[in-house]
């Protein structure tokens, strides 16, 4: 049996330690180890962003990363976005908006607009599709995620 | 698409009344919110006590015998508790069954869950290892000696129908043909549609066009892999819980395979993380049960993004002839096509539907269609959403376009002026009843999309689709609760996220109260008697006809209470607006009984209140619609982008318009990526080179323009509400459309799917060619 490592980080605002096997990804630690299934795996090879979350303020595939990696980090995933009963506005304007269906690219797809929020709050349309490029949807034809992203804008805005 | 109808069925007519929530859009879905916070669970996001992890070995060769298959040295691995192979299931005789809309063979399924004598694709599972951890198992993996016979193999549809191809199976005689052929084929079986008299036909033609196509295979590209767990007892049930469109179908499945009593199983469907027809069949499922069986231990077994590419779908690649003749006023009179359809490893790919539809948009007297299923090594073709049937209107809505071009007339108008209508003979059997055809022709042609200006190397296409909607076995139960609201327990797997708000709304309305009283809860294969899968855009169009059926019976039941109540005969008392009224000033002077004042009595009045319906639902309408796009064709590097995109079509009633529109933005996107991008590629070792999203290129946010999507509805005359399936047809047109568009930008004419930019390219730099030979 593979040797296991001692690893500390912060996820979502809670200081968590876990054992993890040297080639286990951060995607599998959160899934298995943490039993935060909230970010999910389409592909585990960086190529559909349904694994998207936030380490030390950056958006990465967590499929690409090594849980070792994590030593030290401050994480963020899906589950660290509404505030008890209250949603996160790009929650709220995901299912207003109907930009859901089966729901699997969801927690991608809002921690990848999050982040985009938090660089740009007044983005064109275009800008939303090209920062959301890495992050796969089969159900939706993105429509209706670009238009809840566009309208957590503006709401965000206060316009 | 299953079974015929059955005489027997089950059919409410369509009744125009006003509505307060069908229609409209509910401010809140049950199941949206667990999907934003991360708490909606997903089949691989469910994990038992004490389970171990279950991985299959799969093929590298295309085509090979399995001499022999040595597990010894990965069951002394410590930390593996099971291996099975083709020792541990029962081989199957012959026996079909209805799959979603395709039909399957135990014979050949037992074969596509884990290979017998012979491996016939990359991908191919050999055996299975659970142990206490993944990477154990994957290890265990590399110990099992495989002993193969390499034998040729035969990718594609054209080469494998030669005489002299690889043959998968040697003792696979042509079905269909007279007198029956003496020798072993790759064509499984011959089909033919027939309508008048295709010679006659095409004698009145002035105008006859023939043309051949080809496309390529395609993946439903869901983004949650296929997922299963299993918990296997001897005492009890064995419970199952997957990532499927139909539980029911997966338990009488696993039933049969392993040779159990179906009570014995129990399977729930887990929140679905897309389908579109590719999680209609067993893979993992009784893989799982049976490492369970002999772990004695649950199991849980999740592919990876390059398993799903290799062994779950695909939708089939094909080879097309199209001629068409209309006389020089604009009327078709003839249409004859010719249908290769890859079939995967094994008989049966979509051709049954498809060959029978090819021409149903028009008013067509004369046509003869020959299909042609057939076996090549690749995996065995699944459902993907109008399963087969975008490639035979890339063919057909490109001819059309064709002959009214010759003929000088606009592409709509000439649909028009052939329009399929209430009453037109179908080639599959019936006349058509009413359809909303012809008014998806003229929304589109009124659609200020129509007036937006091109620019150069711009250029407009249309092309139109029929679909079916499939009805089938569908039960549901409703319970009162005790405090008034309502739980409907369904059993048509909401594939999509929208089925569950439709469904409760439905109910909403007709018990006459507030949509937020109603609950929609999914079963699992104990709570209801048998569902068929969610297939054929039959999720709402059938399930709101259980729905229906369970509101009316549970309203029967509360009358029955105020009646008792009151003392007088239930005739005596009406339902109105959520509450039990007496039918008249005469009755007496009662008041009202809400759902929940009967609900508080309902004990002392008989006992809980429950609306059932375990019905065979018939009577669905058939969707039709009108797709409008717009590209511009870099002639420099064959690249065509969709600048703007628009879909029309009847959904006879939309229950939850903006979630039918969703699902229609949703389809047009993946009909784009087939047009434009996706496509299977097979090396000359017959294995697949794109197992992944990287070079297996579906559509990205940047790539699509904004969709519009308008709704026509010309209600079902045989749904209470008229609903129609909705979720098939708009796959259907993008690539004709695409096709015909690129035409319009550029005179040319692409009769390759995809049309990626070097098949672009090539066919714009051939077509300068030709203008420079000229
Ligand atoms: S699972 Fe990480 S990008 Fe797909
Ligand atoms: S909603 Fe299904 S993949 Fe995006």
């Amino acid at each position: 049996m593979a040797r296991k490592y001692h690893v500390n980080a912060v996820i979502n605002g809670d200081a968590v330690d876990f054992l993890c096997e040297p080639q286990q990804t951060l995607l599998d630690v959160l899934r298995d180890e943490l039993e935060l299934t909230g970010t999910k795996e389409g592909c585990s090879t960086g190529d559909c962003g349904a694994c998207s979350i936030m380490v030390n303020g950056v958006l990465v595939c967590s499929c690409l990363m090594l849980g070792v990696e994590a030593q030290g980090a401050t994480i963020d995933t899906v589950e660290g976005m509404a505030h008890g009963e209250d949603l996160h506005v790009l929650q709220r304007k995901f299912i207003e908006h109907v930009a859901l269906q089966c729901g699997i690219c969801t927690p991608g797809l809002l921690i990848a607009s999050r982040n985009l929020l938090e660089r740009n709050n007044n983005p064109t349309e275009e800008e939303v599709r090209l920062f959301l490029a890495g992050n796969l949807c089969r159900c939706t034809g993105y429509n209706n995620v670009v238009d809840a992203v566009m309208a957590a804008a503006k709401e965000i805005r206060g316009a | 698409m299953g079974k015929a109808p059955t005489p027997f069925g089950t059919a409410l007519k369509y009744e125009k009344k006003n509505l307060k929530i069908v229609g409209g859009n509910p401010n809140m879905r049950s199941d949206a919110i667990d999907k934003v916070t991360g708490r909606a669970r997903y089949a691989a996001d469910i994990n038992l006590p004490g389970q171990l992890i279950g991985k299959v070995l799969r093929s590298k060769h295309a085509h090979a015998r399995l001499i022999s298959i040595d597990t010894s040295a990965a069951e002394k691995l410590p930390g593996v508790k099971a291996v099975v192979t083709r020792e541990d299931f029962p081989d199957m005789p012959i026996l079909h069954a209805a799959s979603g809309e395709l039909m399957i063979n135990f014979r050949d399924v037992t074969r596509g869950m884990m290979a017998r004598e012979k491996v016939l694709y990359d991908g191919h599972p050999i055996a299975a290892v659970a142990a206490t951890s993944e990477s154990i198992a994957k290890a265990a993996l590399k110990l099992i000696k495989v002993e193969y016979e390499v034998l040729p193999h035969v990718i594609d549809v054209e080469a494998a129908m030669k005489p002299d191809a690889p043959l998968l199976h040697e003792n696979q005689i042509t079905i269909g043909v007279q007198p029956p052929p003496t020798k072993p084929s790759n064509i499984a079986a011959v089909l033919t549609s027939k309508l008048g008299d295709i010679e006659e036909g095409f004698k009145k033609a002035d105008v006859i066009i023939e043309r051949e196509f080809r496309t390529q295979a395609t993946h439903q590209g869901y983004i949650e892999p296929q997922a299963s767990i299993a918990n296997y007892t001897d005492g009890g049930v064995t419970e199952v819980w997957t990532a499927t469109q139909g539980h029911f179908v997966m338990r009488s499945q696993i039933a049969k395979l392993l040779n159990m009593d179906v009570s014995k199983v129990k399977v729930t469907p887990t929140e679905l993380g897309g389908g579109f027809g590719g999680k209609n069949n067993v893979y993992l499922e009784p893989l799982a049960v049976k490492l369970s069986q002999k772990a004695r231990r649950p199991v849980k077994m999740v592919m990876t993004r390059d398993e799903v590419f290799r062994a779950t779908g695909p939708t089939s690649g094909t080879h097309i002839k199209i001629k068409m003749g209309a006389t020089k006023d604009g009327k078709l009179v003839a249409g004859h096509a010719l249908l290769n359809y890859q079939a995967g490893c094994f008989p049966g790919s979509s051709l049954p539907l498809c060959a029978v539809t090819v021409f149903t948009r028009y008013d067509l007297e004369n046509v003869l269609v020959i299909g042609n299923d057939v076996v090549c090594n690749r995996p065995k073709v699944a459902a993907y959403r109008a399963p087969g049937a975008p490639m035979v209107a890339f063919g057909v809505e490109t001819v059309v376009d064709e002959i009214a071009e010759k003929l000088g007339i606009d592409p709509i108008e000439f649909r028009l002026k052939n329009a399929a209508k209430e009453g037109t003979q179908t080639h599959f059997g019936p006349k058509l009843g009413p359809i909303g055809y012809i008014e998806t022709l003229k929304a589109a042609q009124a659609h200020r999309h129509m007036k937006a200006p091109l620019g150069p190397n711009q250029g407009r296409g249309i092309a139109t689709a029929f679909w079916f909607t499939i009805g089938m076995e569908t039960s549901a139960t409703l319970n009162i609760n005790e405090d008034g609201t309502a739980s409907l327990i369904y059993g048509t797997v909401d594939v999509t996220g929208g089925g569950r708000a439709a469904l409760s709304m439905i109910v909403a309305e007709e018990l006459g109260v507030p949509h937020d009283r109603v609950r929609a809860v999914p079963s699992d294969t104990s709570s209801l008697g048998f569902n068929f899968m969610t297939a054929g855009s039959r999720g709402t169009a059938a399930g709101s006809m259980a729905a229906v059926k369970c509101a009316r019976d549970a309203i029967t039941r509360m009358i029955d209470v105020a009646a008792k109540k009151w003392n007088v005969k239930p005739d005596q008392v009406v339902w109105e607006d959520g509450h039990a009224r007496p039918a008249g000033a005469n009755v007496g002077d009662f008041k009202p009984l809400s759902v929940a004042d009967i609900a508080r009595e309902a004990a002392w009045y008989g006992g809980t209140i429950a609306g059932h319906a375990e019905i065979n639902v018939v009577g669905q309408g058939p969707g039709f619609g009108t797709h409008i796009c717009d590209v511009e064709v870099d002639p420099a590097t064959g690249a065509v982008k969709v600048l703007r995109y628009t879909i029309v079509q009847d959904a006879g009633k939309a229950v939850y318009p903006e979630f039918v529109r969703g699902q229609w933005h949703g389809a047009a996107a993946q009909g784009i990526g087939m047009a434009l991008n996706e496509e299977y590629i097979y090396n000359k070792e017959g294995r697949l080179t794109n197992p992944g999203f990287l070079d297996y290129r579906v559509p990205v946010a940047s790539d699509l323009p904004k969709l519009n999507a308008e709704i026509v509805e010309v209600p079902n005359p045989l749904h209470p509400y008229g609903v129609r399936g909705v979720g098939e047809v708009p796959i259907i047109p993008p690539i004709a459309a695409i096709a015909n568009a690129i035409y319009n930008a550029t005179g040319v004419r692409i009769r390759e799917q995809p049309m990626s930019p070097p098949r672009v390219l090539k066919a714009l730099q051939g077509a300068v060619g030709k203008i420079a030979a000229e």
